[in-house]
């Protein structure tokens, strides 16, 4: 079977949730394109859309539709030489319109896992459960194709750990996207010891078709991403424990660390809010994932344990806007922090008032994340920051030095336990699967 | 056959600003004026200079695509609601692509002549921010000939045009060299147009103009020989003048001092459906200018300035060739040495033509009438530029579509 053959009969399961929406819109690019190509007008492109909500499916399509026009929009040159052959087609209204039929056709919405039965290729996105992948994969094993390969898009689980336990014979590989795979440039590719050299190939060619920036982790539970983003949390948690002992109240000590964790660290959001982002119970799932399965280092958080059970989450409404978490938000911005005791959110202006002073005065150099991402070069701006923060000794410059110390020890324990092969894998997974502006493993601080 | 039986003067021009991409007011997802907003805008503009409505015998509009662009036909009914004082007067619409505005003043020119008026509000317009440029570039595709070109022209169907002329151009006179004029053409643009505040190009504060103008093209999203910067903008916008007798003028009460006379003019046609003989010459425009020219009784040595129908860098170096300052193959250097440019020995586009001041298709013949009219009058504020007493005359060409039809129109100062 080679490439485009591979790719015809296709299947995505969690195809309704965020991750598996953003797969089956670059997969079902991918197959329209090869769909397209001369030489591969015999074949027949179909990807199974499978999930258990068929609500959720509904709004697969749509947004299948809106972005599946937007991406025609983009490529309109191209299209143009591809439907040259139509003569019906003129216009570039008309073979944008046909691009997103095309695209419409090939995906077939189902909650029917007995459909993907003839699947060659199986991108699995459902929900961060250990054992219902093992189901999933099962199944599939018993009564799929029988050279069925499978792409899962777990965060945490080992793969050779799904591939011993869903008799796979290495039939499966960790192909990691990012949130929103559409966007994230990044693609984490984890093999198990058991993986088939012909889906590492195969993930290669993939990879670069669809333009994704691949790193390569090892079969460690949490890979790098979470490898440092749970380590990165846990540490902001502590931080919180810390501040809080030394009087700050705790609502001002999360203000605080989230204030720092994006206005000092130059990143995107603060850690607060990417916590809230990513969901407290995706967060739960991969802590439990990688505390089971790393010996010797605690990874779990009582907190988060404790606001999962009095019923904050995070994560997003199936419409795409954010739900309260740690922070509380009005369109998209966080307008409020939360007290576990009391469940009640303070407003982020009435903290603002005391807790900027308390972090002390922002030196005049302090670059934005969006000016350091613009800037060519953003590394020197940001060096004289952090040497401007040392000077400065505020609360925030100890927090934000700490913050950044801590983040380098992580990256470079992921480096020493050989889950990345070197710094400039860490650095750039960070770079373009959290869209940081620099990478951890850094001589800033 | 006599062109100019009678004396015909321009006037009291009036425009809206270029609105678009660059202009810090515009945001494409907020709400903004319509054809409505913007007729009126201009066509007050000039009422406010002439002593109203009631001095308006009759009124043109010149417009390409509104039908498609705002779903918008029938124009010239749109002119009764500049002013009540307009009702009941004949008014009508003209078309002919990019030179719309162009035919607008032609209209107005012919009907002087004829006596059956002795002042007509010549405007023009186009709102094209209406649709995303993907879809625009189909519209304007209907500026070629649809049935014979379209299917197999290109996603950008007149950028693709002229990138194929320039194509032709640097096989024969050299990339590198024209690319380079292409470079200097933006920059003199961008500088002119960074001095008259309607101009689209205004808020620009690109410091190195001519090192972003030779970003190398990219075929895979764009065209083959051309960037973006070598394209006149999307833009929205209306322009409007009064085309009048030597009794109108004392109607409106404007003196000749603050009028042009439009001395020469010609309108020529080619087929829509043949490709051009030569793809390194603009044939219709070079005989038009010529027949303008003689019409006026002048050289081009007699040029002190010239508003050219720069929709692309390309068409503004053939224009250069094609009006004879610069023989063929030799516009580059002319453009290279700064001889178009402000300071140059006939300064071309001195708000910015449609590279940098903007390009409303059905507005721009007006507009670059207002601008003659300014620069001859001496209204031209920041970007005045000097006209010499010996050769005080100022040069439009206005091109609809790919040179097919072509409207050129000599002014001097009335008085
Ligand atoms: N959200 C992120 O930031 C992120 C980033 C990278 C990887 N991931 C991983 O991607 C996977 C999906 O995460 P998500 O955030 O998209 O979750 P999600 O909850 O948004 O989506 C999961 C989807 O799976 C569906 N589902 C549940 N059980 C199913 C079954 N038996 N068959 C078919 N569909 C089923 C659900 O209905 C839901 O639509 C997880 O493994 C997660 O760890 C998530």
């Amino acid at each position: 079977m080679n490439y485009p053959e591979r790719l015809e009969n296709v299947a995505v399961l969690g195809a309704a949730g965020k991750m598996g929406s953003g797969i089956v819109l670059l997969t079902a690019l991918e197959m329209a394109d090869l769909s397209l190509d001369p030489a591969n007008r015999d074949k027949e492109f179909t990807l199974h859309a499978v999930d258990v909500s068929p609500t959720a499916l509904k709004g697969l399509v749509s947004y299948l539709r809106e972005q599946a026009l937007k991406a025609a929009e983009k490529k309109a040159v191209a299209l143009r030489k591809a439907y040259a052959h139509r003569e019906d087609l003129v216009l570039n209204s008309d073979i944008i319109r046909q691009y997103v039929q095309d695209v419409m056709d090939i995906v077939h919405p189902t909650t029917h896992l007995s459909d993907t039965f003839g699947s060659t290729i199986v991108f699995e996105a459902a929900s961060e459960n250990p054992a219902l992948k093992v189901k999933l994969f099962s199944e599939i094993r018993a009564h799929g194709h029988p050279d069925v390969w499978i792409f899962t898009n777990t965060s945490s689980i080992p793969i050779s750990e799904l591939d011993r336990k869903a008799e796979l014979s290495g039939r499966i590989i960790g192909f990691h996207f990012y949130n929103p795979p559409a966007v994230q440039k990044l693609v984490e590719l984890a093999s198990g010891g058991t993986t088939r050299q012909e889906l590492k190939d195969f993930s290669a060619a993939f990879a670069k078709r669809i333009r994704k920036v691949v790193v390569p982790s090892s079969d460690t539970a949490g890979f790098i991403g979470n490898g440092h983003f749970m380590r990165d949390l846990l540490h902001a948690i502590a931080e919180a424990g810390r501040l809080t002992a030394e009087g700050h109240s705790f609502v001002e000590a999360v203000y605080m660390i989230n204030k720092v964790s994006q206005e000092y660290l130059v990143r995107p959001m603060g850690i607060f809010q990417l916590i809230d982002y990513v969901g407290l119970d995706v967060c739960q799932c991969i802590l439990k994932v990688m505390d089971d399965r790393i010996p010797g280092e605690l990874l779990h958080s009582a907190l988060i344990d404790e606001l999962l059970a009095k019923g904050v989450r995070g994560g997003q409404f199936p419409d795409g806007s954010q739900r309260d978490g740690f922070l509380q938000y009005v369109k998209g911005r966080p307008s409020g922090v939360l007290d576990p005791e009391s469940l009640a959110y303070t407003p982020v202006d009435s903290l603002a008032a005391t807790c900027d002073v308390k972090l002390g005065a922002t030196p005049a150099s302090m670059i934005s994340w969006k000016a350091a991402l613009a800037s060519a070069n953003s590394d020197q701006s940001i060096a004289a920051f952090y040497a401007d923060v040392r000077k400065t000794g505020t609360l925030a410059a100890d927090i934000a030095t700490r913050y950044g110390k801590r983040s380098c020890e992580i990256g470079r324990k992921l480096v020493a336990d050989g889950v990345a092969a070197n710094d400039e894998d860490v650095n750039r997974l960070l770079l373009t699967g959290f869209f940081h502006a620099y990478g951890p493993i850094n001589s800033y601080f | 056959m006599n062109p100019l039986r009678r004396k015909v003067y321009m006037a009291a021009g009036s425009t809206t600003v270029s609105l678009g991409t660059g202009r810090k007011e515009f945001h494409p997802k907020k709400p903004r004026p319509g054809l409505e907003e913007h007729i009126r805008e201009a066509g007050q503009g000039v009422l406010a200079q002439i002593g109203g409505a009631a001095n308006v015998d009759e009124g043109v509009i010149g417009n390409f695509m509104a039908a498609r662009f705002n779903h918008q036909g029938h124009l010239g009914a749109l002119i009764p609601s500049i002013d009540d004082g307009l009702l009941w007067k004949p008014c009508h619409r003209v078309e002919g692509a990019c030179a719309s505005g162009g035919l607008a003043l032609l209209a107005g020119i012919r009907s002087v002549l004829a006596e059956t008026s002795e002042v007509t509000l010549a405007l023009g317009t186009e709102v094209q921010n209406s649709v995303k440029a993907i879809y625009g570039a189909d519209i304007l595709s209907g500026a070629g000939w649809f049935r014979g070109e379209r299917k197999h022209g290109h996603a950008h169907f007149f950028p693709s045009v002229f990138s194929d002329r320039a194509g032709h151009y640097f096989e024969q006179f050299g990339r590198d060299r024209t690319r380079n004029a292409f470079a200097r053409w933006y920059r003199n643009a961008i500088e002119n147009a960074r001095l008259c505040p309607t101009a689209q190009e205004f808020h620009n504060t690109t410091a190195d103009l001519e090192a972003l103008a030779l970003r190398e093209p990219n075929p895979h999203t764009f065209v083959d020989h051309l960037n973006v910067f070598d394209c006149s903008k999307v833009s929205d916008g209306a322009s409007a003048i009064a085309i009048v007798s030597e009794d109108g003028l004392s109607r409106i009460g404007v003196s000749k001092q603050d009028a042009v006379e439009v001395v020469g003019w010609a309108q020529l046609e080619a087929d829509l459906t043949r490709p051009p003989e030569d793809p390194t010459r603009l044939e219709t425009t070079r005989r038009t200018v010529a027949r303008a020219l003689e019409v006026a009784g002048i050289g081009i040595g007699d040029l002190a300035t010239v508003e050219c129908h720069d929709c692309f860098t390309m068409s503004g170096l053939l224009s250069v060739e094609a009006i004879g300052l610069a023989a063929h193959g030799e516009g580059p250097d002319y453009i290279c040495a700064g001889e178009t440019a402000r300071g140059g020995s006939v300064p071309f586009n001195t708000c910015g033509g449609l590279v940098g001041w903007g390009h409303p298709t059905g507005a721009t013949g007006v507009r670059q009438a207002i601008s003659l009219w300014q620069q001859l009058t001496g209204k031209a504020e920041n970007w005045q530029v000097e006209i010499p007493a010996n050769r005080p005359y100022g040069l439009q060409v206005n091109m609809g579509g790919n040179d097919k039809t072509v409207v050129a129109i000599v002014y001097k100062r009335g008085g």
